[in-house]
């Protein structure tokens, strides 16, 4: 019976940590969803080349992955204005057929990182291996009869910490910055911020820049936790949008409940079923959101807030 | 101007093509039917579908389980493929469907994926990575795939023809257009675009269903990854020309043989996915509607320059 409640904390504890980072890689994703009303399918891909820069950083000059987070993050911003501007931009002005013309070109772009980060780092699998990494916290430490053991790994919970920083980060510059607040009211009605004098042009390339900064960050703080191969974004994309979806489109309050929810189940399906069915995990998640839920986390929130 | 093609490939065998030449056209046909499909959904009916390498393999392993499980030929999968795949684009029509927006390309990005891990887990019923291998291939010779596919296509040309002549062309388009206003018409939205979403379904998964004879081997990553077949369901169709009869088959035919020329070429060969991406990126920006619809911008081009104002 101990061992069972053990197995069932420790799965509590980790899916928690997990879906702290997933909030991360979310919260990008809905901004972007929330401005451009558009689902960016190259969000993995972004969080990739950002953990090979904090890779690269390791192994060329051993700098610690959680200090990389301070080189990914603005490079990854500026990455992600450059192809807001340059690419998506155009063909938001480009008369076609399909409506989902932008969406097809972000799943282009990944594509095309995926495969250029296979042809000049090979399809190896990297890791950093950082001197903490095997370092964990023991409940037995702190509490000597404890009836049960459960461990707190190091690098997880840094990472954790972290990705709940960059979150309050998040948090102040929408809510007490003059950018931050010009980008919440494009994403609640265009219009209406075109009128009130906000750059709406501006605001779609900047928050293009948050969202990829957000989870290059988030690859930066991955990075010590689970190794790196090119084609890894495909998998953090799914989440993304999964988390998108679960919290409401554009939602960020949603993003974060949605992360940590979304990051609690996997945890579960990956002890209880088997490491390999966690995407169907996922899939299950997305299509009881659908169902039940159509409105995502988000729609509850607001709800509540109606007091009704 | 179908018939005369027709009439064209039927020979086409008889002038004693090598085996590498037969390859490709049977692939090349093999793609026209999926982006046929792709094109019935995405193109005529507004639905973009970010996974079509699930029906795809869905029809593929169909076909492989039937022969592995039962001992049957393969060929019956093509029969099998149409009640499973039908069944299987009513679920996720039913689900995804109702809403709006981007919700039905993220369900079908997102089942192709299941789809391929699950096969991958399912050790005792799919073989998981080993995959599943034909061992008495049904002909040695390519010409009767070839007249096969070449069928399965002229059947799949006819049936998208009739479909967009028929009322029901006109409900799909109207529903691209603007869905609200087909709905204040009192066309079923939800109903005609899971009609589209089968059909398509049917004929992607019969695609499918042909490689596993075709091929005689498959194994999880090859008939369900998201780039090499997914994305270029949707590159054959977005470059040959959305929502046109023959797109499809021009996308496909420029798609397989680029694929070919690049895939041969040494040095290049590995970032195919590349210069496929940077192609995608050229088409969606220069020429949105494909090299069909936007046939007139392209001989604009050519023409001489006072001609054009």
């Amino acid at each position: 019976m101990a061992a069972q409640v053990e197995l069932f904390l420790q799965t509590l504890i980790s899916g928690f940590l997990l879906g702290g980072l997933y909030a991360l890689i979310g919260l990008g994703m809905a901004l972007i969803m929330g401005v451009m009303r558009i689902i960016n399918l190259a969000h993995g891909d972004l969080m990739m080349v950002a953990m090979y820069v904090a890779y690269w950083l390791f192994t060329l000059f051993h700098i610690d992955p959680y200090l990389s987070v301070f080189v990914a993050t603005p490079l990854l911003f500026f990455l992600g204005v450059g192809l807001q501007k340059f690419l998506i931009n155009p063909v938001m002005k480009v008369e076609s057929i399909l409506p989902h013309n932008q969406v097809i070109l972000t799943v282009g772009i990944g594509m095309i990182l995926a495969n250029l980060a296979t042809v000049f780092f090979t399809s190896n699998y990297r890791s950093t291996p950082v001197s903490y990494a095997s370092k964990a916290w023991y409940l037995t430490d702190f509490w000597k009869n404890a009836p049960i053991e459960l461990s707190l790994s190091a690098p997880w919970s840094l990472s954790f910490l972290a990705a709940v920083i960059i979150t309050v980060a998040l948090w102040f510059f929408l809510t007490k910055t003059d950018t931050g607040k010009s980008i919440r009211a494009t994403a609640q009605d265009i219009d209406a911020a075109l009128l009130m004098g906000v750059n709406v042009g501006v605001m779609r390339a900047v928050t293009f820049g948050i969202g990829a900064a957000l989870v290059g960050g988030a690859g930066c703080l991955f990075i010590p936790i689970y190794y790196l191969y090119p084609s890894l974004g495909k998998q953090f994309t799914n989440v993304g949008f999964v988390i998108t979806v679960l919290g409401g489109m554009g939602s960020t309050e949603g993003a974060i409940i949605g992360g940590v929810i979304l990051g609690i189940f996997e945890s579960m399906t990956a002890t209880y079923l088997g490491m390999g069915w966690a995407p169907v995990g996922r899939f299950l998640i997305f299509v009881a959101a659908l169902v039940f839920l159509p409105g995502g986390v988000a729609s509850i929130l607001r709800k509540q807030r109606l007091g009704k | 101007m179908p018939p005369i093609i027709l009439a064209v490939l039927c020979f086409l065998p008889l002038v004693g093509l090598s085996s590498y030449a037969m390859h490709i056209l049977v692939l090349v046909i093999m793609w026209s039917i999926i982006g046929m499909g792709w094109n019935l959904l995405g193109g005529y009916c507004g639905q973009v579908s970010f996974g079509h390498a699930a029906f795809f393999g869905m029809g593929a392993y169909s076909s492989g389980l039937l022969y592995y499980h039962f001992g049957i030929s393969g060929w019956w999968g093509l029969l099998v493929s149409i009640p499973v795949l039908t069944i299987t684009s009513l679920v996720i029509g039913f689900i995804c469907l109702r809403l709006r927006g981007a919700y039905f390309a993220l369900a079908t990005l997102a089942l192709g994926e299941v789809l391929r891990v699950t096969a991958e887990n399912l050790v005792k019923f799919t073989q998981g990575d080993l995959g599943i291998l034909i061992k008495q291939r049904t002909w040695v010779e390519k010409t009767w795939y070839f007249y096969v596919i070449l069928l399965l296509a002229a059947g799949s040309f006819l049936l998208v023809k009739k479909v967009m002549e028929s009322k029901l062309g006109y409900y799909f388009v109207a529903i691209r257009e603007d869905q609200d206003a087909a709905n204040s018409l009192g066309i079923n939205t939800t109903l005609y675009k899971t009609i589209a979403l089968c059909l398509s379904g049917v004929l992607t998964g019969m695609a499918g269903a042909f490689y596993m004879n075709y091929m005689g081997y498959i194994d999880p990553t090859t008939v369900f990854p998201l780039y090499d077949i997914s994305i270029v369901t949707v590159m054959v169709v977005m470059v040959g020309g959305v929502a046109t009869y023959w797109g499809p088959v021009i996308g496909a035919l420029i798609m397989v043989f680029l694929a070919e020329v690049i895939r041969s070429m040494p040095k290049i060969g590995a970032a195919h996915q590349t210069l496929f991406g940077i192609l995608l990126i050229f088409i969606i920006i220069f020429l949105p509607n494909g090299i069909v619809g936007d046939f007139r911008k392209i001989t604009g081009l050519f023409k001489p320059r006072g001609a054009l104002k």
